[in-house]
């Protein structure tokens, strides 16, 4: 709230002020039980919003290669920030609402110029797994359903400001119900550990093997998410796939 | 810290992608020269209840298939909104059909306005996953892949992205017919019927706009059970028609994703069953069982003029949960072979 007051009367000051919020780190249940059912979480800090808009024009601004038109092909497509009406310009996308349409190769260099970077999955579903009052609110139904209830609304046009739902545990904002969001190892979680597989690497979007290796089968909006991930590239942009940085523990 | 806990396993991918690569070059190449010699031809979509017209091609060729992924919302039952994932925009997707020895090279485009990935498993294709790996993409993407139709009949195609039950809930499946090589015989009506289990937190018919149930899913516990995604879509103006005498089939499968259909036509006895889609039929059967992710083909010819009604014979699910439909039958009087008048009784 605090920055956000001097961000008001310092527009251009703030240029790098986003809060990064302390994550303790822990022991977290993991969807993708990669090396046994439970994964060490070091820890963390994490930006408590999506990139916005605003955040991000800044960026492409002092630095113009990162500009539409100007990022190569092999890190950005013809997608890459094309709702925006210019390179230079979000309108009529709102400040405050989250920047989309962006690649993974550059939503890692916006988060190498805070002096963060994207997070690992773990780091991701580890913050998202906490709601306003526990660490791990990802056994409540009431709670599932609310999150699930975003994939079942149509996209829209326009994307409504960050920080409009209430803040979790830590103190972050929309890991659910506003975008999807990249993740620093996204092109890693094709992983099965099913044993019968003998090294033959299967492929989660399929059917059969997602149920071998996935380790949360309730979980459907986590799934979805890993899902969105498995089907990108890192020059690919979404209009609903945004992104936030995280740094390492102070 | 995780990422390094990924490579080791990323590079075994890599690796084990590039031997198999590598080791099917040659016979890839020799399959692929094959394919470019055929006639090209994009295939006709049809949206249900329609059927893309026969085939009259004697040889085989490269058919392209353009599908894509739309998320819409649609009346379910009148005053109740759903929405709907599908293929082409319509539940169940749009009908495909080809030619037994056809090459198919599908394209599949998810909207831009998807909020999900899609991708597609065909049960007409040879190999792991159907199609689903190479075909995995997020909104405002497309992806291509190419399979030989090596097996006649009719399969079932649908959504397999995780979590796949919920993909299918929602409408997520439709119909590949693979016509053998010798043809079909001609038919007067042809007609796309596929029956599907809806799971929404209201009972049916609450109103509003109502979400996907996850629990109720995984319940087994269907809010609705219908054909062509809508309690409505095979009755009043939406009826399928037919004239008296007609030889009529039916392609009818189950999308799922729980429920097994038991298919039946009141006031008509199928001549022929060509059961779970293949190629042997049974004769004079009167309701036949669908599996989720399976398929029939029946025939039958309407006698009678009237209406016959389709309906899933667990008649629950029929009267209470949507699984009815009509098909409205014109034609004359036959009354020696059903007297439609209680005159006869009374005068006794």
């Amino acid at each position: 709230m605090k920055t956000a007051a001097v961000c008001f009367a310092f527009v251009l000051g703030c240029l790098h002020a986003a809060d990064y919020v302390p994550i303790a780190g822990g022991t977290l249940r993991t969807a993708l039980p990669l090396d046994g059912e439970t994964v060490p979480v070091a820890a963390y800090q994490m930006r408590s919003k999506p990139v916005t808009n605003a955040e991000f024009l800044r960026f492409v601004v002092t630095n113009p290669a990162w500009q539409r038109g100007k990022a190569p092909t092999l890190y950005a497509t013809a997608s890459y920030l094309n709702q925006w009406r210019s390179a230079t310009d979000f309108a009529p996308h709102a400040a405050n609402a989250p920047v989309t349409q962006v690649s993974w190769f550059a939503a890692s260099a916006y988060c190498a110029s805070e002096g963060a970077s994207l997070p690992s999955w773990t780091q991701w579903e580890f913050a998202a797994a906490a709601d306003a009052n526990r660490k791990d609110a990802r056994i409540d139904p009431a709670w599932r359903a609310q999150i699930l209830g975003w994939y079942e609304k149509p996209s829209v046009e326009r994307l409504p400001d960050v920080g409009l739902h209430p803040a979790n545990i830590y103190g972050v904002y929309d890991l659910h119900q506003l975008i999807w969001e990249w993740v620093d190892d996204f092109n890693g979680l094709f992983v099965t550990v099913d044993s019968r597989a003998q090294g033959e690497q299967k492929i989660l979007e399929t059917c059969g093997a997602a149920s071998l290796s996935l380790g949360d089968k309730e979980n459907y909006a986590v799934l979805m998410r890993i899902a969105l991930l498995a089907a990108l590239n890192g020059q690919d942009s979404v209009g609903s796939l945004g992104f936030r940085c995280v740094k390492p523990a102070q | 810290m995780s990422k390094l806990q990924f490579q080791p396993r990323l590079h075994r991918a890599v690796m084990t992608t590039l031997l198999v690569a590598m080791g099917s070059l040659g016979a890839m190449g020799a399959w692929a020269d094959a394919a470019a010699d055929l006639p090209v031809e994009t295939a006709e979509l049809t949206a249900p209840p329609m059927v893309p017209a026969p085939i009259v091609r004697k040889t085989p060729a490269k058919v392209i298939v353009n599908l894509t992924t739309e998320e819409v919302i649609r009346e379910i039952t009148p005053g109740t909104k759903y929405m709907f994932w599908t293929f082409g925009g319509t539940v169940p997707g749009k009908m495909i059909r080809v030619r037994q020895g056809d090459t198919v090279e599908l394209h599949l485009k998810n909207l831009p306005t998807s909020k999900v990935p899609h991708n597609i498993d065909l049960h007409a294709v040879s190999g792991p996953g159907g199609g689903a790996p190479q075909t995995l993409i997020a909104p405002g993407k497309d992806a291509t892949f190419t399979f030989k139709a090596l097996n006649p009949g009719l399969y079932v195609y649908h959504c397999a992205t995780a979590p796949v039950a919920m993909h299918i809930a929602n409408g997520m499946y439709g119909m590949i017919l693979v016509e053998p090589e010798a043809g079909m015989a001609p038919v007067d009506k042809e007609y796309y019927v596929m029956q599907g289990d809806f799971y929404t937190p209201g009972a049916f018919g609450a109103g509003g706009l109502q979400p996907f149930d996850m629990q109720r899913s995984i319940d087994e516990n269907a809010s609705y059970i219908l054909f062509n995604g809508a309690s409505n879509s095979l009755t009043g103006k939406n009826a399928l028609t037919a004239n008296v005498g007609d030889k009529v089939r039916l392609y009818f499968g189950s999308g799922g994703p729980n429920v097994a259909s038991n298919f039946h036509v009141i006031g008509a006895i199928f001549d022929k069953v060509y059961t779970e889609g293949g190629l042997k039929y049974q004769e004079q059967v009167q309701t036949t069982t669908v599996p989720p992710g399976g398929s029939t083909i029946v025939e039958f010819v309407p006698k009678v003029p009237g209406n016959l009604t389709l309906v899933d014979h667990a008649l629950s699910r029929a009267f209470h949960k949507g699984a009815i439909g009509i098909m409205s039958v014109s034609g004359e009087e036959h009354p020696e072979i059903y007297s439609k008048a209680a005159a006869a009784k009374a005068e006794h």
